[in-house]
């Protein structure tokens, strides 16, 4: 047991360690590393606090949008929280299971580990932008047909990256579409009938 | 003996996981008619889903996706302690955070879990909230604590509750397995494990709350609207009656969302205090921590065969780790799948200090098919037995190992057949591990047993309105497997519609009663209620169509939304024609009523695993799954495929990947998300086949159909082990079966030699 004379007044991560290992007695957890207290901001909704924002234009869907973003607002949250656009779906909050991908200037990404400050000037295409009014894209009608989903939380993570797959790839054999939906998870565990909804729309697309 | 329970721990309010699963008595069902041998136009058949338009466009709306006028974000302060007494709570800095609208302490006393709440905060957004959080300032005096079930089974271990840490909840017996031991020519002692799992659904648990004075409105990502409702009333004690529970659509839950969730109550109580509405979303991290889990099981199988492959005794001995609550009763299995007279179950909980676990589709069943259908495959080898004739020989046609009453209907034996001769089953190693080569094939099979029987009581209705639209509504909710469609479907059979003619109304308390979509219950609940009110629509329209067109009821019949002499077609009358002459609507109640009770009713399967292992790397691929299901009559056959599809899928994910893995140094998971927890991806998936008996049951309801939810998710993890030991000749009794543990196996193997 290591001595116990020093009493820091800060909780370190070998205090917390140690408080384990022993059962240690008396250890306080107050962090202590917050950043400065921020700027309050009086609002119609009470005091908030406030953070520098900067300027962003983006085009979502063929829509442009031009708002304040902080630096540390993700496009995902940008997407679900301030344009309302809740088709993408926050789910690992990480990049480990695909289910907020959107089409950066047509590539695939993550919108959970994209900085909003770094897609001004972007085009963006997420769920909500597939379809053409009522006519769906030909992915989205594959997943209705081929029961590509059951819950249904990750379907438009898939498609989005389906179309992507398909963009690069007009003919893929299965192995380069279970390659190309490898960056998505679906939990409920129905990724063959997602192969067979991709397969079938690629066929369409292809023949028409 | 052994009382029967029905599917044990299902409606379980999650608040009271420390008690002892309730005993659920059924009772004297009223007897049904027998189903129809009608040709059915629509069920059986594949139909797209009627939402599907909505979930491709991202417009089918989540929980998590639900805004409210002035909704303030929730936030919990959980405990980074395994063990730990708190001993002060300071909310003042959070409470003055510009921004923060309410804070609560939800914790005095003993915390016995990492992830156990302590504090709440509700503030203008997100990240104000988690800067409240980090301002509230909490001592803890931690205490040991054992979160291994090794750690906490050792003399002297930190206790979890007042009682020691190892309780026996289990105890069965029949005939007399000293007696069957000694008819043995064959005896086996083996010893199983299985990890914890973690639910893992895509969306994470979430709930809003809103206050109208006196009323309560809650949005929640359940499988179960009405024990939601239930739960809040009794513990916030106000009347049922004011509480309303929505369910719009879910992303997933796997038995991790059938109760009350105690961050439901503490958005209630944030919502009530900040009078505004409260939404709490739980992190993925919580996912790990504090909101069920799959309760790991060590299991010793003992066994007796004679030589002809006659089973003579069995004894199950099991140690299931379920954090602070019980672990999984695993041995429903062994108990019922094969006939063997002498019988001998001990189960045992060990309390760990983990978060409580909760049932994970198929709770127990899984561990126990794993631990008994590995035993059943290396018996067959001892003595030189088809692994599936075995299982023939030993076949049931009563429950409890063929000691009780009868099955109502049971088509095993279809599934076998079909399943073997599907994968080809004489393709398999006659020897285990007779292969030769690094890359080795193998074949494995296992059979499959659960309930999957409806709840009585449970209602839906009808409404015919008089513009000729059709609605029905029932209380239940879609949680993936597809509910909205097969109602409609039922319906539309019945009344002679298409299935996207019918409106649906489901997932809210303030509709006909329907219990919690778990235990594999809500087809058979749900589908007979609403073909029960679409009957007696259908007579309604019949009668009054007799009426109009001077006719008997029963020579009326109903086609493509009209009523038609059946003996003169050219004489009919549109249902809306007769509907506009009412002057309002007109609703049917529709009940499905229960079941005779002097049967068995229960779901079987059996599915075939093909894999490839490569002896070098200690790889396992699995190639191929072969899964037979007897669910009774299939309503959608498209959605059928899809729940066989995914049980499936979640089986090999069981069988190769699962694992929560818990620090004894810290008493914190060490693989909290998706990438450390590893889940099967589309690189993992074989080739699924599902096959249906599609049998009608002659008695459990009124379409003869029975549970799909579980039954695909049990048996794939054993068939795929099974296989594993087909192809390498040495059997690995631990999953998931990691390369590593292949490779031990090997080693085994070689040492052995």
């Amino acid at each position: 047991m290591e001595k116990k004379s020093k009493k820091r007044k800060t909780f370190t991560r070998r205090d917390f360690l140690k408080g384990f290992g022993g059962g240690a007695l008396g250890a306080a957890v107050v962090p202590k590393y917050l950043p400065p207290a921020p700027a309050v901001l009086q609002t119609k909704e009470g005091k908030i606090p406030h953070y520098s924002r900067k300027q962003i234009t983006i085009t979502v869907n063929q829509k442009n949008y031009s708002l304040e973003v902080e630096p540390r607002e993700t496009l995902l949250q940008v997407l679900r929280e301030r344009l309302n656009l809740t088709g993408t779906k926050m789910t690992c909050d990480r990049g480990e299971c695909g289910d907020c991908t959107v089409l950066l200037d047509g590539i695939p990404v993550y919108s959970c580990l994209t900085l909003a400050l770094r897609t001004d000037g972007a085009k963006i295409t997420t769920i909500e932008g597939l379809a053409d009014k009522e006519k769906l894209h030909p992915i989205q009608q594959a997943f209705i047909d081929k029961d590509a989903y059951q819950c249904g939380f990750c379907t438009p993570g898939f498609i989005i990256s389906s179309v992507a797959l398909l963009k690069g790839n007009k003919n893929p054999d299965l192995e380069e579409i279970k390659s190309g939906l490898a960056g998505n998870i679906c939990r409920c565990g129905n990724y063959s009938n997602i192969y067979e909804a991709v397969s079938a729309a690629s066929k369409r697309m292809g023949s028409s | 003996m052994r009382k029967r329970k029905e599917l044990s721990g299902i409606e379980e309010d999650s608040l009271l996981y420390h008690e002892e699963f309730r005993d659920k008595e059924t009772e004297e069902p009223a007897v049904l008619p027998a189903p129809e041998k009608e040709e059915f136009k629509i069920l059986g058949k594949s139909t797209t889903r009627i939402d599907g338009q909505k979930i491709v466009t991202g417009q089918a709306l989540y929980t998590h996706d639900i805004k409210l006028r002035g909704m303030l974000c929730g936030k919990i302060l959980r405990s980074p302690f395994a063990c730990a007494e708190v001993v002060s709570v300071d909310l003042s800095e959070a409470q003055n955070l510009p921004g923060v609208h309410a804070v609560l302490q939800l914790r005095t006393g003993r915390v016995n879990y990492a992830g156990e709440q302590v504090a709440a905060v509700a503030a203008v957004d997100e990240k104000t909230a988690d800067k409240a959080l980090r301002l509230i300032k909490v001592i803890y005096n931690p205490l040991p604590f054992a979160v291994t079930e090794e750690k906490a089974k050792q003399e002297g271990a930190p206790r979890v509750h007042q009682v020691a840490n190892v309780q026996k909840f289990n105890d069965y017996s029949r005939g007399d397995i000293e007696k069957g031991f000694k008819e043995a020519d064959v005896v086996l002692e083996r010893n199983y494990k299985t990890a914890v799992e973690v639910h893992q659904p895509a969306e994470t648990h979430a709930s809003i709350a809103k206050w109208d004075g006196e009323r309560l409105t809650v949005w929640d990502s359940t499988q179960a609207i009405f024990n939601v409702r239930d739960g809040l009333a009794r513990v916030l004690k106000i009347p049922a009656s004011r509480i309303k529970v929505i369910k719009t659509y879910m992303g997933g839950g796997f038995g991790s969302k059938l109760g009350l969730n105690d961050y439901t109550v503490v958005a209630a109580l944030l919502a009530k205090k900040a009078k505004r509405p409260v939404k709490i979303i739980l992190s993925r991290k919580d996912n790990s921590l504090c909101v069920g889990n799959r309760p790991s099981s060590h299991q010793t199988i003992k066994g007796g065969v004679k030589k002809d492959g006659t089973l003579t005794a069995l004894h199950l001995k099991n140690y299931t780790c379920g954090g602070i609550s019980r672990g999984d009763q695993c041995s429903e299995p062994i108990i019922d799948v094969y006939r063997c007279p002498n019988l001998k179950v001990e189960e045992y909980s060990v309390f760990t200090h983990t978060g409580a676990s909760r049932p994970t589709r198929a709770p127990g069943h899984v561990q126990g098919t794993f631990a008994l259908e590995g035993f059943m495959e290396e018996l067959a080898a001892e003595i030189n037995l088809d692994p599936l004739e075995l299982r023939k020989k030993n076949y049931s046609t009563k429950n409890e190992g063929d000691t009780g009453i009868p099955y109502s209907s049971k088509g095993l034996d279809k599934c076998y057949q079909s399943g073997a001769e599907k994968i080809d089953w004489q393709r398999r190693n006659k020897r285990p591990g007779e292969g030769k080569g690094r890359l080795r094939r193998g074949l494995g099979m296992a059979s499959q047993i659960w309930w999957g029987v409806g709840r009585e009581e449970t209602l839906a209705d009808i409404k015919l309105h008089q513009d000729g639209s059709v609605q029905v509504v029932c209380g239940t909710q879609d949680i993936g497997g597809g509910t909205r469609t097969y109602m409609a479907t039922v319906t539309a059979e019945t009344l002679g519609l298409k299935p996207k003619e019918v409106t649906v109304k489901i997932g809210e308390t303030v509709y006909p009663w329907c219990g919690s979509s778990g235990g594999s219950t809500t087809t058979p609940s749900v589908a007979p209620a609403a073909r029960d009110a679409a009957l007696k629509a259908a007579e309604y329209l019949k009668q009054q169509a007799a009426k109009k067109l001077n006719l008997e009821a029963s020579e009326v019949v109903i086609q493509d939304k009209k009523l038609v002499n059946k003996n003169n077609p050219s004489q009919s009358v549109a249902i809306k024609e007769l509907l506009g002459e009412r002057l309002w609507e007109k609703v049917f109640h529709g009940e499905y009523t229960g079941r005779p009770s002097e049967f068995a009713y229960n779901t079987f399967g059996a599915h075939f695993a093909e894999v490839q292992v490569d002896t070098e790397t200690g790889q396992i691929k699995v190639l191929k799954v072969v899964a037979a299901h007897d669910s009774g009559r299939i309503i959608n056959k498209l959605t059928a495929e899809s729940q066989v599809i995914g049980g499936v899928t979640q089986g090999v994910s069981t069988a190769l990947f699962e694992e929560r893995i818990m620090d004894d140094s810290t008493g914190n998971p060490v693989n909290p998300n998706m990438r450390d927890y590893k889940i099967a991806t589309s690189l993992d998936i074989p080739e699924i086949i599902p096959l249906f008996a599609d049998m009608i049951d002659p008695r459990i309801n009124n379409l003869g159909s029975k549970g799909l939810g579980e039954p695909p998710r049990i048996p794939s993890s054993a068939a795929v082990a099974n296989a594993v030991y087909n192809a390498i000749g040495v059997h690995i009794r631990e999953i998931p079966m990691t390369p590593d543990k292949v490779l031990e196996a090997l080693k085994r193997k070689e040492v052995a030699r």
